[in-house]
């Protein structure tokens, strides 16, 4: 078993009043916290806003973390070429494990044994796993949805395998990560129509086995869907709940930029202040900023290590393909305000010539790469905290990108708050810092827009209240 | 260059003609390291001194180019490894093999990744003169020790032949050996010229090399070629010996090096012969394999020879962590090593890790980490492993070879390096045995 205690009996209150389950801890993982005491109130405490943006502390049991943060994604119990060390040098504070490949190697049952995740591995820091059915469904053929759970054909011997909601949280707690996610039913974000509904509300009654079932976590999180108005109701649904936190999915599939924030924005004027909210699959850093100023806090993505493996680095003006000819001979760092071990010591000409190569390669590009990531983690939260927000590096490709915040506004989606997009400025070229965007790709600006992003020459930007034609 | 003597030449009684105080054999490894013995970088066995580093000098038409390393400024800024000791020779065990039957007069040829590669004199000058490594060897015409004696007077001609680089050829037979080593030694040679005497027949032949200082014209030490092209471990003592014996050929104030000596038994064949520097890709093929070096070292030996010897199976000297027997393994490689993967992490999970096919794996079991820092492999120049500040950072099996070095460093001071010798053989044939006798 798993050596967890049981704060109170669960109940089985009806959902229309629950009384929020207490938060649970794992008693191993606060066992292995040295002595420390356990945290009582593991949540989220906010330092710092700008209008829906926030910076917070999130509590965990193995790490006191700020956000907004970067999760960089350790499929099989390490990020791909970099010692746990390296990870606490880069600034690292969460990291995600794949629970559907370890289960497969080298076993949950395993992980348990040796003491969890972070024993195995010797990560001091916080753990995050998701809840398996992502990849289930993505991975495995045959995979079937039912009301029972996911079934799907074991990769080991072909036969079909059932993973309920229930024994995702129980493989979860074995590997003893500071968040579990619960399992939920993963639709395609491209799927319109009543499969959407039946999805949702599924999801919620899944909730409640995890609940119900007195599965032991430390924080349950929820995906959502993509589908706005079914996500109203589900988004209703889990704050009912009271649950420890609330990650927003199924967002990472390609749907459109314009679709992407809606969502976002919808998701987060919902989902209750004092919790914190991850989403799912976000790895672009401007996207990180947008959901950032959307009210979201934590992030995760394959994307920064990934694309270090093809070669590309993460500089503030974009990306750097390091593959290519130009680099050979370039005997600059990679970002020469960069002040990673990476930058202070390489020069772009030597990785190139050791990109796909060597892994040595792909291993200096993940290490600065993740450095970017969690630098710019770290800006956001102290721009936040210190009313500075306006003036966070925004990371932009050449052309730019505005962020627009609008004043309540009528769509056809019902009201909102607020709502926010952003759009692609055509050029950059002749706009001052003191410019303020008055329309954007020809699209006007509605009356009274809260805010306005404008990125400056020198590649800042600048946050500005009202809106102006020309300069000022 | 700091010299001294700790005693006298080696004789069957028992000492061993120590070169150098401060830097008795020390390993070097592959894509090598040499040590450059400096005082200030002799350290206790915990904190291990840097290794110098050894490029291979074969810069592929791939990697990248020659003007952009002088742009740089050289080896030590592009490997940011400031503190360290660059050493570069063109032969590398891994990715740049000798290949003597396409070597002609126009230059030498090696085996490389990219192909088969003819160096010219000229071109690899100018690799060295942008590459700025501490020393260097000359390009040399290395044979293995079977060819034919024509062959061998070729390759001594080739090597000395070139007034090019000023290198000399050492010859096959002794007096080929003693023309080309008095050559070699009378010469002077300018710059950073190290003057590569090609191996040659059964006596291998002697390598000479310079480094250090542009102005002097004093050849450093000398590099022994042709060896560990394939010939057996029985001929080599006596191919060894046959230079290294006889003063006139080799000064004994000078270091000695060679290439191609890999195996633990080797590199103690090669100290006993009065070899100072090794270099050798054993590591680099053991980490492929998943294995990790286990043979106990100075503190460990005290409480460790019974033990190995009961493990049925097992040879002492490395284990496989890609074995099943370690899933649940919660205890370090090895117990009291102080490298960073022993000082982190389990044979759990580096069989973990293994399973998986994750590139940490080799990370933890061969490179340095210094800074956690991974180790830097240029495929251009040959594989060069840096480091920065090795010391208790470095990986495990990187880490445990520089310490049997160490160890035989000790021993040689304390004048029991013969015994020290036998033993360590005998153990490691014991456990050979006795994993044979139990399968």
């Amino acid at each position: 078993m798993l050596g967890i205690e049981s704060v109170t009996a669960e109940t089985s209150a009806p959902l229309t009043n629950p009384k929020p389950p207490p938060p649970k801890f794992n008693l191993r993982l606060a066992a292995a916290a040295a002595g420390a005491k356990v945290q009582a109130a593991a949540g989220v405490k906010i330092l710092g806003r700008f209008n829906r943006a926030r910076a917070a502390q999130l509590t965990l049991p193995h790490f006191v973390c700020q956000t907004p943060l970067f999760m960089p994604v350790g499929t099989q119990g390490t990020i791909k070429g970099l010692t746990t060390s390296q990870l606490e040098e880069i600034g690292c504070q969460i990291i995600l494990g794949n629970t559907y490949h370890l289960a497969l190697r080298p076993t949950s049952e395993l992980i348990d044994e040796l003491g969890g995740l972070h024993n195995f591995m010797n990560w001091p820091r916080a753990l995050l796993t998701d809840s398996g059915g992502f990849q289930m469904v993505s991975l495995l053929h045959l995979a079937d949805i039912t009301e029972k759970g996911v079934t799907f054909q074991s990769p080991v011997d072909g036969k079909p395998m059932l993973l309920t909601p229930e024994e995702s949280i129980q493989i979860q707690n074995r590997i003893g990560a500071d968040i579990i996610m619960a399992l939920d039913d993963v639709v395609k974000t491209t799927i319109t129509g009543p499969r959407i509904e039946e999805a949702m509300y599924r999801t919620l009654r899944w909730i409640d086995r995890c609940i119900a079932g007195n599965c032991p976590v430390t924080h349950t999180w929820k995906l959502d869907d993509t589908y706005l108005l079914v996500k109203d109701i589900c988004v209703k649904g889990l704050v009912e709940r009271d649950l420890p936190g609330y990650a927003i999915g199924g967002l990472a599939g390609g749907e459109d930029k314009d679709s992407f924030w809606r969502v976002v924005a919808q998701c987060t004027a919902a989902l209750p202040e004092d919790k914190p909210r991850y989403v799912m699959g976000v790895g672009y850093p401007l996207d990180i900023v947008v959901c950032s100023a959307l009210g979201a806090d934590m992030y995760d993505c394959v994307y920064p290590t990934r694309t270090a493996r093809f070669g590309t680095a993460l500089i503030p003006e974009g990306v750097l393909k390091l593959k290519h000819q130009a680099m050979a001979n370039d005997t600059r760092p990679i970002d020469p305000t960069c002040e990673c071990m990476v930058c202070k010591n390489y020069s772009r000409a030597y990785i190139h010539c050791l990109v796909t190569k060597d892994a040595m390669g792909s291993q200096l590009l993940s290490y600065h790469n993740l450095f970017y990531m969690m630098k710019l983690s770290r800006d956001l939260h102290s721009s936040i905290v210190d009313g500075r927000f306006p003036h966070s590096r925004m990371e932009m490709s050449h052309n730019g990108f505005a962020m627009l915040w609008r004043k309540k506004n009528k769509t056809n989606l019902g009201t909102s708050n607020s709502e926010a997009g952003y759009c692609k400025i055509d050029t950059i070229r002749g706009v001052k810092e003191s410019d303020v965007i008055t329309s954007v790709n020809g699209v006007s600006i509605f009356n009274e827009p809260e805010a306005c992003a404008v990125l400056g020459k020198d590649r800042r930007v600048n946050w500005n209240e009202g809106f102006e034609i020309g300069s000022s | 260059m700091e010299q001294g003597r700790l005693s006298g030449r080696a004789t069957p009684g028992g000492q061993l003609f120590d070169r150098n105080s401060s830097s008795p054999p020390q390993y070097s490894q592959g894509p090598a390291r040499f040590y450059l013995p400096r005082p200030s970088l002799f350290s206790p066995y915990a904190r291990l001194a840097p290794p110098p580093i050894q490029p291979s000098s074969l810069i592929s038409s791939e990697g990248i180019s020659l003007k952009t390393i002088s742009e740089l400024g050289g080896l030590h800024q592009m490997l940011g490894l400031h503190e360290h000791v660059f050493a570069a020779v063109p032969r590398d065990s891994t990715i740049s093999l000798p290949d003597y039957q396409s070597s002609n007069r126009m230059g030498a040829s090696f085996e490389t990744p990219c192909g088969r590669l003819l160096i010219k004199p000229l071109q690899y000058m100018e690799m060295i003169s942008s590459m700025k490594p501490n020393m260097w060897a000359t390009l040399a015409d290395e044979v293995p020790a079977w060819v034919s004696e024509k062959r061998n007077k070729a390759s001594v001609d080739r090597t000395t032949g070139g007034a090019v680089f000023g290198s000399i050829v050492g010859g096959s037979k002794i007096e080929e050996r003693k023309r080309c080593a008095e050559a070699v030694a009378e010469r002077n040679v300018s710059g950073n010229l190290i003057s590569e005497v090609g191996n040659t027949m059964p006596l291998g032949s002697v390598r000479k090399w310079s480094g250090c200082d542009r102005e002097t014209d004093d050849i450093l030490g000398f590099c022994l070629g042709g060896f560990g092209l394939g010939e057996s471990m029985d001929e080599r003592p006596s191919l060894l010996g046959a230079i290294t014996n006889v003063k006139e050929i080799l000064p004994e104030e000078k270091p000695r090096q060679i290439c191609g000596l890999g195996l633990p038994e080797e590199v103690l064949q090669g100290v006993a012969a009065g070899i100072d520097l090794f270099d050798s890709t054993y590591i680099y093929h053991l980490t492929l394999g998943g294995f990790a070096l286990t043979f106990p070292l100075e503190e460990i030996r005290r409480h460790g020879y019974g033990d190995q010897l009961s493990d049925t199976g097992r040879d002492g000297s490395k284990i496989n962590l890609k074995a099943t027997i370690y899933r649940k393994d919660t205890s370090p490689i090895l117990e009291g090593c102080k490298c960073y993967t022993c000082q982190n992490h389990t044979k759990a999970y580096i069989n973990h890790l293994l399973n998986v096919h994750e590139m940490l794996a080799q990370i933890l079991l061969e490179m340095y980490v210094p800074n956690s820092l991974p180790i830097a492999v240029a495929l251009f120049l040959g594989r060069v492993i840096l480091t920065r500040n090795f010391c208790h950072l470095s990986s495990h099996n990187t880490h445990h070879y520089l310490g049997f070095f160490q160890m035989i460093r000790e021993a040689i001071k304390g004048g029991t390096f013969e015994e020290f010798r036998q033993n360590f053989v005998e153990t490691r044939r014991d456990h050979i045995l006795a994993a044979a006798l139990s399968a």
